[in-house]
């Protein structure tokens, strides 16, 4: 066990079951102190799980996970006293006052009354509700309800601070304000922070390190740009053509080439194209040239996370962003505490 | 300082429930509209079993007379129409026979009929008993049974009457002052236990009252905590570092509190409205209806541990009250059911909580009179909740 490291998160083995489905699949990773870790993945990929049993909600089938040198299962209350999650569902009353509402939570953490009222009172002012401090949350808009959620999680100043989707079902202005109030938390505060999100441009602008989790594993781990790394260099490359003529036999010829890994059709012009091999290039040129193809330009793309993602997995982390396979199985485990693998 | 947190906690539970339930417009409108609804609908429905209101009377005198004798059933039938224009209880249609009396019973023209018999005058005047049919409506079985007591006795008094005279005329010691003791030498009184005017609504009104009380944290429970685990909110209690006991308890008070405000809600309605009177004391009513609610509360936590959303919480608390409303004796006398059934209802908390509310408001009974009833729903309360806590702290951390 590296004691006194500057890990505030330890996950070891971490596995969770929901009767047949392995949902968290004997994942482990360390997040150091201050540090904005990401966990990416299409949805069902076990992120939310993850956080879950990180915020002590959802107890784990296997393995540990320690914060702030504490078990979550063991000293789950003074675990508690550490973290603050900013969920995927909005916590907030509809009924109550943007006030009410954090006094209450912040009740919850035994936050004296004078101390509460100014720290509440200063997070308003953070995110600019301060105005609509007495008005009730039921007639809030969708980016003032999440600003809401932020500054509930913390009320108690977390060590570490859970965020699961914070931009999800956002507009992009809404959005933009969310990374940046993260990123100054982080900053000011030195907040250990943890977030789970499908959408690349949250990880990638936010992250200083990013997991990438699919099917319950967290197939990659390193910063957005070794990440981005495995895939370029001298072997692999993504280029940009744009064809003035391009035919679909010329599209079809270029898939069926043996160094091109993956080839996406963006336009009637634009091909995108993924390639392997010293001699992918010549190879490439030279077919278009065999259709009769007359090239407009070739980019040299620098990679994104999407492609890291399509690269690990095979897939596009799109794919299966509608479904929602781990939420439907906690319910009916939930309904079943017998069958609980312990 | 775990429990002073633990209490802390759950006042903040049950202060924003209750904040969220009054500025709930409609939802308090039907908090008030049920009990009214509830008391009317129960007070108007179930008949009062003593009166008879606006009932139509077939009446058949078939009687032939006998000879020179006085026609006895023209007598008994004239009889009955000055009773019935003195006190305007009832209507009398006038019919030729039996079979016409049942004829319109069947249409619906009348709710039952009196039919005087052929030899009616002959019997009497030969020494025989003479015959009136009472003719009852089967399909209304409330009101047959209202028919045949109230028209018995009606007809007794009438021979009564009758008896009294032919006693007198028969014998020289007998005169106005003694016959009746001669005729009816028993004289039967009724009185109940307490001094005092009864009806339905003092049988009814404290079960009701426990009822409301105890279905509203029953129901209550499951449906607001599975919302709010449906909504999100939960995780946000869930995440803090309180006693998982604390929002359960919170929740249990905000819907105690409720319950109480409709349970006061029944009492003044039923005060006000059906004359029912308390004789006991109001302090031993409400902690009555607070003991009724911890005999409950377990019951309502395992099953919010195994209602995984509202819409199921919902389904299986109706489920779970309509037989608890009809066993318990809010409505009908346990004594009134098959063995099987007072058996079952012998297990139910609500049937001790509505048994001793009704002993205190209706005799004013004091604690020594309900000490069974407090020892069962104590004894309940402590282990339901034994079970409750248990399962409700494992369902918490799936």
């Amino acid at each position: 066990m590296t004691a006194e490291s500057n890990a505030m998160i330890e996950v070891k083995n971490l596995t969770k079951k929901f009767n047949d489905f392995t949902a968290v699949d004997d994942v482990s990773f360390d997040v150091k102190h201050g540090e904005i870790f990401g966990l990416l993945g299409p949805n069902g990929a076990g992120k939310s799980t993850t956080i879950r049993m990180l915020a002590t909600l959802t107890r784990p089938t296997a393995g540990t996970i320690k914060i702030g040198g504490q078990d979550v299962v063991k000293d789950d209350d003074r675990v508690r006293r550490l973290v603050g999650l900013v969920s995927e569902k909005v916590i907030l009353y509809e009924r109550l006052t943007a006030k009410e509402n954090l006094w209450f939570f912040g009740k919850l953490y035994n936050i004296p009354s004078d101390i509460l009222n100014q720290r509440i009172d200063d997070l308003l002012e953070m995110v600019q509700l301060s105005q609509w401090k007495n008005a009730k949350a039921g007639t809030f808009s969708t980016g003032m309800r999440q600003r809401m959620n932020v500054i509930r999680a913390l009320l108690n100043a977390p060590q570490v601070l859970f965020l699961d989707e914070p931009t999800l079902g956002l507009d992009p202005q809404s959005s933009v304000e969310i990374r940046e109030f993260v990123r100054k938390i982080s900053k000011e505060s030195k907040t250990t922070i943890i977030l789970t999100t499908h959408m690349m441009v949250d990880a990638d602008m936010l992250c200083d390190r990013i997991g990438i989790m699919d099917h319950g594993k967290i197939v990659a781990l390193d910063t957005s740009k070794n990440l981005k790394k495995m895939i370029s260099g001298a072997d692999h490359n993504i280029l940009n053509l744009d064809v003035a003529n391009l035919t679909t036999r010329a599209v079809a010829s270029i898939r069926s080439l043996k160094c091109a890994t993956s080839v996406s059709q963006e336009s009637s012009t634009r091909l995108k194209v993924h390639t392997t091999g010293d001699e992918a290039f010549d190879t490439i040129i030279d077919t278009l040239r065999a259709e009769k193809c007359r090239i407009n330009s070739v980019e040299h793309l620098e990679p994104s996370l999407e492609d890291v993602f399509l690269h690990i997995t095979g897939r596009d982390v799109r794919d299966k962003a509608d479904q929602k396979p781990s939420m439907q199985s906690e319910h009916r485990h939930f309904m079943m505490p017998r069958s609980r693998v312990r | 300082m775990s429990v002073k947190s633990l209490l802390t906690h759950s006042f903040m539970v049950a202060w924003k429930d209750l904040m969220e339930l009054f500025r709930n417009k409609m939802g308090l409108a039907m908090l008030v509209v049920m009990p009214i609804f509830m008391m009317g609908m129960v007070g108007f429905i179930f008949p009062s079993s003593s009166s008879m209101g606006h009932v139509t009377i077939g009446l058949a005198n078939e009687d032939q007379g006998y000879g020179s004798y006085l026609n006895a059933g023209s007598a008994l039938a004239a009889g009955l129409e000055e009773i019935n224009n003195s006190t305007g209880q009832i209507t009398i249609t006038h019919a030729s026979s039996l079979s016409e009396v049942q004829d319109m019973i069947q249409r619906g023209a009348i709710d039952g009929g009196i039919v005087i018999s052929r030899n009616f005058s002959s019997s009497i005047a030969s020494g025989k008993q003479g015959t009136i049919i009472v003719v009852t409506d089967e399909t209304n079985p409330q009101m047959s049974s209202v028919m045949r007591t109230s028209m018995t006795n009606l007809f007794q008094q009438i021979g009564t009457q009758v008896a009294r005279q032919n006693v007198e005329w028969l014998s020289p010691d007998v005169n106005a002052s003694n016959s009746l003791a001669v005729v009816a030498p028993y004289n039967v009184q009724t009185e109940g236990a307490v001094a005092g005017n009864f009806n339905y609504f003092d049988f009814m009104a404290p079960g009701l009252m426990a009822m409301t009380v105890m279905m509203s944290v029953m129901t209550g429970l499951p449906a607001a905590i599975s919302h709010e685990r449906e909504v999100g909110t939960l995780d946000g209690m869930m995440v803090a570092p309180i006693n998982r006991l604390a929002v359960v308890l919170g929740k249990t008070l905000a819907q105690t509190a409720r319950g109480l405000l409709q349970g006061t809600l029944i009492l003044v309605l039923s005060m006000a409205l059906f004359g029912v009177t308390i004789h006991g004391s109001i302090l031993l009513i409400f902690a009555l209806l607070l003991l009724g609610v911890f005999s409950f509360v377990g019951v309502g936590i395992v099953l919010t541990s195994f209602t995984k959303d509202q819409e199921t919480a919902t389904m299986v608390m109706t489920s779970i009250m309509f037989p608890m409303m009809f066993l318990s004796g809010v409505f009908f006398p346990i004594q009134q059911m098959p063995w099987f059934m007072q058996n079952i209802s012998q297990m139910l908390p609500l049937t001790y909580a509505a048994t001793a509310l009704r002993k205190v408001m209706v005799f004013g009974a004091g604690v020594p009179a309900i000490t069974t009833e407090l020892t069962i729903l104590i004894a309940l309360g402590i282990i339901m909740t034994l079970i409750a806590v248990p399962v409700f702290k494992r369902a918490m951390t799936r």
